[in-house]
């Protein structure tokens, strides 16, 4: 009996020696990778990194100065800039709108058990992981070259990026859905459209919502970047503030201003939205 | 007296009930009412009927042409009467002096067969002959400062666009331009040109079977170095191409991603401790850092590479910086909410054998957020190896900034198509590495 809990022991212990050798080990790679990653990095960079880090602020000292002197202009600006801000929202707007109602489709054709065509199902889901691996910045730029200039190519970048990204995570959700209402739909000779419309919608509706809330959030950033490589909106005006250079900066502060605002008022109501769908705290 | 009892109710609970369908109804025409207003609105002011208007439906037919397909140039000078061979035209694509492909015939008149059955023939005496499928022969000849056709019919076809100084033939597969200066014949070939060795290699324009039997017992073509590792040069150093500067753009924007996510994971770790209520007492402290992860977060990436740009200049590191940046903020919040969620039993567990903070941190706390921490660390990983495409575009590293460089130039469709495929690739990587590191660790 005493024999055989010291085995145990010393089993153990051994074990747990393995556990924390390996621990140790791991988190020696991970240093070693972070450390000649960094290493590295900063080799290529054009600036080396303690070089510039005492010069972090003086960009951001800079500008706000030059606005400070110029506070007078501000409302004005806040004004001037307010069309393309709207732009902005407009594309993460509509993108996220679209591509919701395309990753709900994508969803159900690639979700077991609810699939149209089954054996379409691992299609589907390529189509998707290829649709979110494909940078926005990647489509945009080509379609620019397409389309001229503004804000479609950038609304139709993001709206295909979205499908991917939100299909998925719809599919999970969808995934976890309760079959019975869709069998019931079914045995009264409900088509498929009637299944899921009626069936599948009413109960992935919250989860799905918040994910496209969540993701328009994601894409107001995303439209402000693809605004900055040439279509359209508040990124758009940043670009030209800035290659205006000095003098211009109280129109890069006003914009930077706008910008950090408008994602902290969307992030902030996004976030109270979702916590209420997915908590079903809605009206009693 | 029961019945009267339950019919009232029942009233009550009906008129409910038909005014709460009502009121889906309603939802139910007014959503999709208010959508198609929003779209209608969005159409003006996307100005979509301009688009017809400024789409340039050319450039899809360049664009799609060039992705599969490239051309060969055989140009001659007309004073000299030099011939070149060149892929794309481009210098680095130029076949060496007197080798051309062997639908070219070099000699006293040069002969280019071309894949319609037509033929051209540069001559000696400086005329060219164009013996074209399904029309005929034509000649033409430069005449001091303008140029001269003689046609089997009397009125040119409409594939021919003819000036005084300018004669432009374009049969889809190939195009032929004359004008005073030089004569020029353009083929359309599919595939990537060049893609494996450039002309300054030895082992350019071999076939598949010819460059096995050279690395497995041929000779050695370089004296110093096996076939194998030669061709491995050849490859790596093609300068139509420049394979090995993009698998180190891409390998730097992995690094962005990583050395920022990492970066992030690591600044917010401690942090989150403090900004956690279980943890952090002062109130002061914990609302300040809140604000602070907000203030990362709301200041958007484009922001942070703008303003960390100005201090470290263009680079992979800059990027890296703007991710870790976000990240920290994003990491911060999310982290500290785990922190908050913990089950106290176990950190009350380890205490009551007399541990320290320290010690109650690392056995009862950290077993119990590992997982989330380690999941949300690998999504953003992956999530992040895309970002940093963007970034890099933005702040000059990178496979973004070669790809922006391609399609700036309107020029290389061909290389814009090889780093999508690539960044594609590079991305579903990173996307089933991170998923087989998360099942890995946190089932194991």
């Amino acid at each position: 009996m005493t024999d055989a809990t010291a085995i145990d022991t010393t089993g153990y212990l051994a074990l747990v020696r393995r556990k924390r050798l390996y621990g140790t080990l791991l988190l020696a790679v991970f240093a070693a990778l972070m450390a000649s990653g960094f290493y590295v990095a900063d080799d290529r960079n054009a600036g080396g990194f303690f070089d510039g880090l005492h010069r972090i602020f003086d960009f951001p000292a800079e500008i706000f100065s030059e606005a400070f002197q110029n506070w007078r202009n501000l409302p004005g600006l806040f004004l001037k800039f307010i069309p393309s801000l709207i732009e902005t929202l407009n594309i993460a707007a509509v993108s996220t709108l679209f591509g919701a109602l395309l990753a709900m489709a994508m969803a159900l054709l690639s979700t077991r058990g609810l699939a149209l065509w089954p054996r379409l199902t691992p299609l589907f889901r390529r189509m998707m992981d290829v649709m979110r691996a494909v940078p926005e910045i990647v489509i945009a730029l080509v379609l620019i070259f397409l389309l001229g200039g503004g804000p479609v190519p950038a609304m139709i970048a993001i709206a295909f990026h979205t499908t991917g990204a939100l299909g998925k995570l719809f599919s999970e959700v969808a995934e976890n859905a309760d079959t019975k209402p869709v069998e019931g739909l079914a045995s009264v000779g409900g088509n498929w459209v009637q299944r899921m419309w009626f069936g599948v919608l009413p109960q992935v509706a919250p989860n799905w919502s918040s994910y496209a809330l969540l993701r328009f959030e994601i894409n107001i950033r995303a439209s402000a970047i693809l605004g900055f490589v040439g279509s359209g909106g508040i990124g758009y005006d940043l670009k030209t503030a800035l290659q205006w250079g000095q003098g211009k900066y109280d129109q890069v502060v006003a914009i930077f201003a706008l910008l950090f605002l408008t994602i902290m008022i969307v992030d902030h109501f996004s976030d109270r939205a979702r916590a209420r769908l997915v908590k079903g705290g809605r009206r009693a | 007296m029961s019945v009267t009892a339950q019919i009232t109710p029942l009233e009550a609970l009906h008129s409910r009930m038909s005014r709460e369908f009502a009121i889906r109804k309603w939802r139910a025409l007014a959503i999709p009412a208010a959508v198609l207003l929003y779209l209608t609105y969005i159409f003006f002011a996307f100005d979509m009927p301009g688009i017809a208007a400024r789409a340039r439906p050319e450039n899809a037919a360049i664009l799609l042409g060039d992705f599969w397909s490239y051309k060969t140039h055989v140009t001659r000078e007309n004073k000299s009467g030099e011939v070149t061979v060149a892929v794309e035209g481009e210098r680095k694509g130029t076949y060496p002096m007197g080798t051309a492909p062997g639908w070219v015939a070099l000699g006293e008149d040069t002969a280019i067969t071309l894949p319609d059955g037509s033929a051209i023939r540069y001559r000696a005496d400086g005329d060219v002959m164009l013996s074209v499928s399904g029309y005929g022969e034509i000649v033409a000849r430069v005449d001091g400062r303008k140029v001269t056709l003689e046609l089997p019919t009397a009125e040119p076809p409409n594939w021919m666009s003819i000036s005084r100084t300018r004669v432009n033939i374009d049969r889809g597969t190939w195009r032929f331009a004359l004008t005073p200066s030089k004569a020029e014949t353009f083929r359309y070939e599919t595939g990537w040109e060049l893609f494996f060795f450039t002309f300054d290699s030895p082992f350019a324009d071999k076939s598949w079977g010819e460059l096995a039997a050279l690395a497995l017992w041929g000779e050695r073509v370089d004296p110093a170095l096996p076939n194998i590792a030669a061709m491995a040069r050849d490859f790596w150093n093609n300068k139509m191409w420049r394979h090995g500067d993009v698998f180190w753009a891409l390998g730097e924007t992995v690094l962005m991603a990583f050395l920022g996510t990492m970066g992030a994971g690591m600044i917010a770790f401690p942090l989150a401790f403090l900004a956690a209520s279980n943890f952090t007492p002062a109130r002061a402290l914990r609302i300040g850092l809140r604000r602070m992860f907000d203030l990362f977060r709301g200041v958007d990436g484009l922001i942070w590479t703008v303003i960390l740009s100005r201090a470290f200049g263009p680079g992979p590191l800059t990027g890296s910086l703007a991710i870790l940046m976000t990240d920290t903020g994003t990491f911060g919040k999310t982290f500290s909410e785990a922190l908050e969620n913990i089950d106290q039993k176990q950190t009350e567990g380890v205490a009551s054998t007399g541990a320290n903070a320290l010690q109650r941190a690392r056995f009862g706390v950290i077993p119990q957020i590992a997982p989330v921490i380690l999941s949300q660390l690998l999504y953003y990983l992956e999530s992040n190896t895309r970002s940093a495409t963007v970034i890099g575009a933005l702040v000059g590293g990178g496979i973004g900034l070669l790809l922006t460089q391609a399609i700036i130039t309107q020029k290389d469709w061909e290389e814009v198509c090889y780093y999508i495929v690539l960044i594609v690739a590079m991305v579903m990587a990173m996307d089933s590495f991170s998923g087989w590191l998360r099942r890995k660790f946190i089932k194991g």
